[in-house]
């Protein structure tokens, strides 16, 4: 039977700690030794492997689902020279509709580690590049990786799956930018020079902020951070008096006590006339007197605030993923659809062929036995026969067609095939 | 045709209103397109009426309160897409087209009755009805748009960042916005306040005989766009009060609309 028999074989971090995944990752040298291998087995008739530091895939099309899965498995292990019994038990399998399920979900980083990191489709893509100028791929595989990266497109942009951000820093710079529309006007000033502060700095800098000020007890760290910000540096004693010039502040001492009170952030926001200010409060034990945030046009995130905004945002990325399921149910559907009517011209070309070998046998038989025959009278018996088999035949064959388009259109083919004893 | 055209623009207006609420949910590029077509039709007929009924009473929509509520909302529609033009903010229609249809049917039930007898000094009241109804028709946006402001801030100030948090534009784009607006509004609600007065007087109405209940309400809406308008240049009225400030101005005028009927 000629079908487009897809399955998968894999390991990720959900399945497998990073002690056994690292073992069996495939670099790109290794993966085209394996192409090689894989070609040759005769089992596979395409196939694209996937490495990453969270999963390692094999897509592959064919001729038998156990005998796929089980030679893959069994590659895996020879090829690192592992015991195939030790890993066994790590892998994951898919076949058909499951796989392309499984690598919609992979492409549109619905399977990752962060859900909606945007890593993991270019690295998706790598793959199916190199699978490519190996030619360990086909029509079946090209189409659907293609269709892989069309979902995963889908769903970026229909759904907000990669939209929240899921580090401190970037939960910051979200909330900077929801209060302030472009950073490249604003400015930002770090008070107390810690790593985590330069960090979040140059996060905002990267989206465009120009203007910084640092303020360090160690002035001379001030000065060299700021020098490698771009920025300026301010005394330690004047940052309260500079504080009304930044947009944002990032507070980052080891002081015990809070060393901005209220009333020092109030003072600061009418010297610029309620202009918003928004205050990220990184250091523990806090910098910031809490009740600051009370004042009107003040944001204040100390680090649990921001915690809490990357949880909820992990949470938020989570709901948006049963979204984007839908989408790829969806696709799964029409992808397979696809297949089914791929399918279903082979079966029409076997049906075709066997009643015209029906048609030809008896036809023949029947003209040697009449000899009175002109060659005219054979030729319309001959055309005869075959309008007959034509007008037959087209009903099924137009049924047969659409009906593959259809969920359950794989019965009809079967029946056809069980029907019209095609498969001997 | 003028009534086919009015209910056209209704149902679109309606039709536009539901597609933004589901965009609201459903983030679908294709939802918020097909809201702003509906709209787009809408006002494609919502014109049309204005033209068809201008030609039928020979004067521009000022005469009755039909008229003027069709107008003014027309009006809104008109701010709706230059700031969409401009800002391209998605969300805004899930906050002002709604008002537009609620307008527009509330105005069903006024009587389209036109009196045929044209008010004295018509060049006067043309000029206080268009420019007063231009400028609360900014102050509807300006409303719409503090409204998705104070929205926006509480997510932003309580530090719960809802799914409105990640729909809504930053609040420094919100904050221009209603300056900008209220930078419009104000002046024209101002200048359509004088050219009432200027008709008041042509018309020989005494001053004194101006009914106090219908002039004090405006004056203080007078004093809340001035408070935000002058307020943000001298004592930074900015941001959550600027916000404020255009919300419950724009509930005064409609308290104030409901008292002058």
């Amino acid at each position: 039977m000629h079908e487009s028999k897809l399955v998968m074989v894999g390991v990720n971090h959900k399945s497998t700690p990073v002690e056994i995944r690292e073992k069996l990752a495939f670099t790109a040298s290794k993966i085209e030794e394996s192409s090689e291998r894989l070609a040759s087995s005769g089992e596979i008739v395409e196939h694209i492997i996937i490495s990453t530091c969270n999963r390692v895939e094999i897509y592959a099309r064919v001729n038998d689902h156990d005998l796929g899965i089980s030679s893959l498995k069994q590659f895996v292990a020879d090829f690192h020279n592992l015991k195939y019994e030790d890993l066994d038990h790590y892998f994951y399998s898919y076949r058909d509709y499951r796989a392309v399920e499984h690598l919609f979900r992979v492409s549109s980083s619905l399977d990752s580690l962060v859900i909606g990191e945007s890593q993991v489709l270019g690295q998706v893509k790598d793959a199916y590049n190199q699978a490519r100028s190996l030619e360990a791929t086909g029509m079946i595989l090209n189409q659907l990786f293609e269709k892989a990266f069309t979902v995963a497109k889908r769903v970026r942009e229909e759904t907000s799956v990669s939209e929240k951000g899921v580090s401190i820093s970037s939960a910051a710079v979200e909330l900077a930018r929801k209060i302030f529309e472009d950073l490249e006007n604003h400015s930002v000033m770090l008070v107390g020079a810690g790593e985590m502060a330069e960090l979040a700095a140059k996060h905002l800098i990267s989206y465009g902020v120009k203007t910084v000020y640092v303020s360090s007890r160690t002035y001379n760290r001030a000065v060299s951070l700021a020098e490698t910000l771009n920025g300026s540096a301010v005394e330690f004693e004047k940052f309260a008096d500079e504080m009304h010039r930044a947009d944002i502040i990032i507070t980052s001492t080891g002081a015990p006590n809070f060393i901005i009170s209220k009333d020092m952030i109030a003072n600061a926001i009418h010297k610029r006339k309620n202009k918003p200010m928004f205050f990220i409060d990184i250091a523990v034990p806090r910098d910031i007197e809490p009740e600051a945030n009370d004042l009107e046009n003040i944001y204040l995130y100390d680090i649990d605030d921001l915690q809490s905004v990357v949880t909820a945002n992990m949470k938020e990325r989570e709901k948006e993923a049963v979204q984007a399921m839908d989408i790829i149910s969806g696709e799964v559907q029409k992808f397979n659809k696809w297949i089914e009517s791929l399918s279903v011209v082979p079966t029409i070309v076997e049906l075709r062929n066997k009643a015209e070998f029906i048609r030809k046998s008896e036809l023949d038989r029947t003209l040697k036995k009449i000899s009175s025959l002109s060659d005219e009278d054979k030729s319309s018996i001959d055309q005869m026969t075959l309008s007959i088999i034509n007008k037959i035949l087209h009903h099924p064959t137009t049924k047969l067609k659409k009906q593959t388009q259809t969920e359950d259109g794989h019965h009809y083919m079967k029946a056809i095939r069980h029907l019209f004893h095609l498969d001997d | 045709m003028a009534k086919i055209a009015f209910n056209i623009s209704v149902v679109s207006y309606l039709a536009a209103s539901i597609a933004f609420f589901v965009f609201l949910v459903h983030r679908r590029g294709s939802l918020s397109k097909s809201a702003n077509i509906l709209v787009a039709i809408g006002l494609v007929f919502h014109t049309a009426w204005i033209a068809i009924r201008s030609a039928e009473t020979g004067h521009g929509p000022y005469t009755t309160t039909f008229e003027m509520v069709v107008f003014f909302s027309w009006v809104v529609v008109i701010g709706y897409f230059l700031i969409e033009w401009r800002y391209k903010i998605k969300d805004l229609g899930a906050f002002v087209i709604p008002l537009v249809f609620l307008f527009l049917f509330y105005s069903v039930f006024l009587s389209r009755a036109h009196p045929g007898e044209q008010s004295s000094e018509m060049l006067w009241m043309t000029l206080h009805r268009t420019l007063s109804i231009t400028g609360y028709g900014a102050f509807t946006v300006a409303f719409a748009v503090g409204l998705m402001y104070l929205i926006q801030e509480h997510q932003v100030k309580s530090k719960k960042l809802g799914i409105m948090y990640f729909r809504m534009p930053s609040l420094e784009v919100l904050d221009t916005l209603n300056d900008k607006i209220i930078a419009v509004g104000f002046p024209l609600f101002t200048l359509g306040f004088m050219t009432g007065a200027i008709w008041n007087m042509k018309r020989d109405i005494p001053f004194y005989s101006w009914d106090i209940e219908k002039i004090a309400p405006l004056i203080i809406v007078w004093l809340i766009y001035s408070l935000v308008f002058f307020g943000r240049l001298t004592i930074g009225v900015r941001g959550k009060k600027a916000a404020q400030g255009a919300v419950f101005g724009f509930v005064l005028v409609v308290l104030t609309y409901f008292m002058h009927i």
